[in-house]
C-alpha cells in the first residue's frame, strides 16, 4: 500500500452530507475529535461497504488527526475492513462453545461451499469469510454473523442453506434493479 | 418468577423487552428514585458499601470500595474534576460468556436505571454504554430504552426535578476481546487501539480523558436498582454463602440445556451442570470445565459440590470469572480444546508487551504441534515454561495470565492426555464428533 504520494481528498468533497452529518454527531457526544475516530470509521463503513484509502484520509482530515494514527486504529479493531470486501461478510464463531460442538464440520462445509478459504472473498463478490472471536451465542452453538443477524444451532446443511437463501436474495434484488 | 428472588432477570423479556411505561408500572425506576430523592450521594455509596455487591465482570472486586476511590471534593475546590465518567462495560466478549447479552437485550431500562444511581452516587455528569460491536438488538433496544429515559426525565437536566444531570451515550464498539480491560476500554472509548494503560493512576482517578472514571460490568450495575429498592439485609439474605446477592451463571458445550440461570450467588457446580443444565448429552460424560470463562483454570468432576461463589472457586484452584461453564466432555480433545483457547488468546492481544505477543502463539505453535502428533516431551516442558514467563507480574495486562490459567491446569489435569498424543503420534480422539 502506498498512501504517501496520493493526494489527500478534501472531506467535504469526498464524504457525503449524510455521512459528515452522523460522524457530527458522534463528535458532540465525545470531548475531542479524534475520540469519534472508530465511530467515524464504522460509519463510512457502513455507507461504502469499506475502508479505502482514500476514506481513511478523508475521515482523519475531516477528525483533525494523522492518518496515520487512525491507519494504526483502523488495522486494530476487528470489524473495521481495510479491504474490500464482498455483499456479505461472514463472521463464523471460532471460540470454544462453538469448537465444542460442531464449528470445525460447519467450517468446512462453508469452505467448500464458497471455494474460498478464511479472509478471501468469492469471485462474484457475494461473500467474504472471516473468523470471530465469541460471539456470545453459546447455549446455541455453533454461531455465525452475517451483517447484523446472527445465525445459531448451525449444522452444516443450515449453514449452507442461508448462504444459498442469501444467494438467491441477491440475485432477485439484482434483477429488480 | 420472583422479584425478590431473581431480581436480575424476573422482568427479563427476550422477544420484546419492556418499554418505559411497562417496566415502571412493574416497579421500576423506584431504586433510581429512592436514590435520587431520599438519600445523599455518600448514603448510596455506604448502602452499596454495606451490600458487599461485587463486581460480577470476572474480577470479583467490591463495587463500593471502587467507587470510594473517586475523589470527592467541593464543587469549588480547584482541585474538583470538571467531570467525572461513569462507563459500563458492555464488551462482552470472553469466550462461553452471554449473561450480559440477556440483560442488555432483555431489560434494558434496568441498565438505564442502575447508571443513574450509580452516576448520582459519585458525580458523574456524562456516562457511557460501552457495547461489543456484534450486539446489534441489543444496541437498538439500548439506544430506544435511553431516548425513552429522555423522554421521561429521566435522563438530561434536572433529572426529576431534581439538581442532578446526566447524559447517557451508546458507544458501538469495533471488536477485540481486550476492550473488556477497563483501561483499555477507556483507550478505546478515546478512539485509539485498546492497549490498557499501566496503573496508577487507576481510572477512579484519571481515567476516561484523564478523569475520573468508573468502570462496571451490566451485571454487576444491574443489581443497584433492586439493592436500593429492596434493602442491603434483602441483597445480602439472598445468598446462604459468604458472597451477596444472586449470579447469572450459564452452561454450554455438550450439555442438554445449555442455557442462563439467575440463583443465589454460591450454588455449586452441580447444581448448575445437573440441576439446571441437564448433565452432559447422552452417551458422554464429564472430563472437566472451566467455571467462568476461558481465562479460568479447569476443574474435575471431583470439584461439582464446589459453591460458586469468589471464595470456594479460588479455594478449588480456579476463579468465579464471569459464572459460565464451559463444559467438557469426555468425546472431545482436551488437547484441541486448550489449543482453541490458545488460539483466541493469541488473536487478541494487543501486542504491547512481549511475553503476551510472542507467547501466545508459541503456545499455539506448541499445542498443535501436539494436537497433531509430532510434539515432543519436550514441548511440554516449553509449555510449562511459557506458562511462568506469561504469568501475573511479567506482563502488562492480565490477558496472557488468562490464557496461562486453562493451559497450566490443562497441563496438570490432563498430562495423560498430553502425553498419549505425543506417544501415538496423532490425536487419540480424532473423529470423536
Amino acid at each position: 500500500m502506498n498512501i504517501v504520494n496520493q493526494v489527500m481528498p478534501h472531506p467535504n468533497n469526498y464524504l457525503t452530507d449524510a455521512e459528515l452529518a452522523q460522524i457530527d454527531h458522534e463528535i458532540s457526544i465525545m470531548e475531542t475529535r479524534e475520540a469519534a475516530g472508530i465511530e467515524a470509521l464504522k460509519i463510512v463503513q457502513a455507507h461504502r461497504g469499506w475502508i479505502s484509502d482514500d476514506s481513511l484520509l478523508a475521515i482523519a482530515h475531516y477528525l483533525q488527526m494523522s492518518s496515520a494514527e487512525l491507519e494504526g486504529v483502523a488495522t486494530f479493531y476487528n470489524l473495521i475492513y481495510r479491504q474490500p470486501v464482498g455483499k456479505f461478510v461472514i463472521h463464523l464463531c471460532n471460540s470454544v462453545s462453538c469448537h465444542l460442538t460442531g464449528y470445525a464440520e460447519v467450517l468446512a462445509a462453508v469452505k467448500q461451499y464458497l471455494g474460498i478459504e478464511y479472509g478471501q472473498t468469492t469471485q462474484d463478490g457475494l461473500f467474504t469469510l472471516l473468523s470471530n472471536a465469541c460471539l456470545g451465542g453459546c447455549d446455541k452453538s455453533p454461531v455465525m454473523m452475517i451483517g447484523s443477524e446472527h445465525y445459531q444451532q448451525l449444522t452444516p446443511d443450515l449453514a449452507i442453506d442461508i448462504l444459498e437463501q442469501l444467494k438467491q436474495t441477491a440475485k432477485s434484488h439484482g434483477g429488480d434493479s | 418468577m420472583n422479584a425478590m428472588t431473581h431480581p436480575l432477570t424476573h422482568l427479563v423479556n427476550l422477544a420484546k423487552p419492556l418499554n418505559f411505561s411497562q417496566y415502571s408500572e412493574q416497579g421500576g425506576y423506584v431504586g433510581a428514585r429512592n436514590a435520587l430523592l431520599e438519600y445523599s450521594p455518600e448514603q448510596v455509596l455506604e448502602l452499596v458499601k454495606s451490600s458487599e455487591l461485587k463486581g460480577r465482570g470476572g474480577a470479583g472486586f467490591p463495587t463500593g470500595m471502587k467507587w470510594s476511590f473517586v475523589p470527592q471534593f467541593d464543587e469549588h475546590d480547584r482541585r474538583a474534576a470538571q467531570n467525572k465518567y461513569l462507563v459500563c462495560n458492555a464488551d462482552e466478549m470472553e469466550p462461553g460468556t452471554f449473561k450480559d447479552r440477556l440483560l442488555l437485550e432483555g431489560v434494558p431500562h434496568q441498565l438505564i436505571e442502575a447508571m443513574i444511581i450509580a452516576a448520582y452516587t459519585i458525580g458523574a455528569n456524562k456516562a457511557y454504554i460501552f457495547l461489543r460491536g456484534e450486539y446489534f438488538l441489543a444496541a437498538q433496544r439500548l439506544q430506544q430504552a435511553i431516548d425513552e429515559a429522555y423522554q421521561a426525565g429521566w435522563l438530561g437536566k434536572n433529572i426529576q426535578q431534581t439538581n442532578f444531570h446526566l447524559d447517557l451515550y451508546l458507544h458501538t464498539s469495533a471488536g477485540r476481546y481486550i476492550c473488556g480491560e477497563e483501561t483499555a476500554l477507556i483507550n478505546a472509548l478515546e478512539g485509539k487501539r485498546a492497549n490498557p494503560r499501566a496503573k496508577p493512576p487507576f481510572p477512579q482517578v484519571a481515567g476516561l480523558f484523564g478523569k475520573p472514571t468508573i468502570v462496571n460490568n451490566v451485571e454487576t450495575l444491574s443489581n443497584l436498582p433492586h439493592i436500593l429498592k429492596n434493602g442491603v439485609n434483602w441483597f445480602k439474605e439472598l445468598s446462604p454463602g459468604s458472597d451477596a446477592g444472586t449470579k447469572i451463571y450459564g452452561a454450554c458445550g455438550r450439555v442438554k440445556t445449555p442455557g442462563l440461570w439467575e440463583l443465589p450467588m454460591g450454588a455449586t457446580i452441580g447444581q448448575v451442570l445437573n440441576d439446571h443444565a441437564g448433565g452432559l448429552c447422552e452417551g458422554l460424560s464429564l472430563k472437566g470445565l472451566l467455571p467462568g470463562g476461558a481465562s479460568t483454570d479447569f476443574l474435575l468432576p471431583e470439584h461439582l459440590d464446589t459453591p460458586m461463589d469468589y471464595d470456594s472457586i479460588a479455594k478449588a484452584g480456579s476463579r468465579l470469572g464471569t459464572g459460565g461453564l464451559i463444559v467438557l466432555d469426555d468425546k472431545n480433545c482436551p488437547v484441541a480444546m486448550v489449543l482453541n483457547l490458545l488460539q483466541f488468546f493469541a488473536q487478541e492481544s494487543c501486542g504491547w508487551c512481549t511475553p503476551c505477543r510472542d507467547g501466545t502463539p508459541w503456545a499455539v505453535e506448541l499445542l498443535t504441534r501436539i494436537e497433531q502428533g509430532t510434539g515432543t516431551v519436550d514441548d511440554i516442558d516449553s509449555l510449562l515454561k511459557l506458562c511462568d514467563f506469561m504469568w501475573i507480574g511479567k506482563t502488562h495486562c492480565a490477558l496472557a495470565p488468562g490464557a496461562v490459567e486453562p493451559l497450566k491446569s490443562a497441563l496438570k489435569y490432563f498430562n495423560d492426555d498430553f502425553v498419549e498424543h505425543i506417544e501415538k503420534g496423532c490425536c487419540p480422539y480424532h473423529g470423536g464428533h
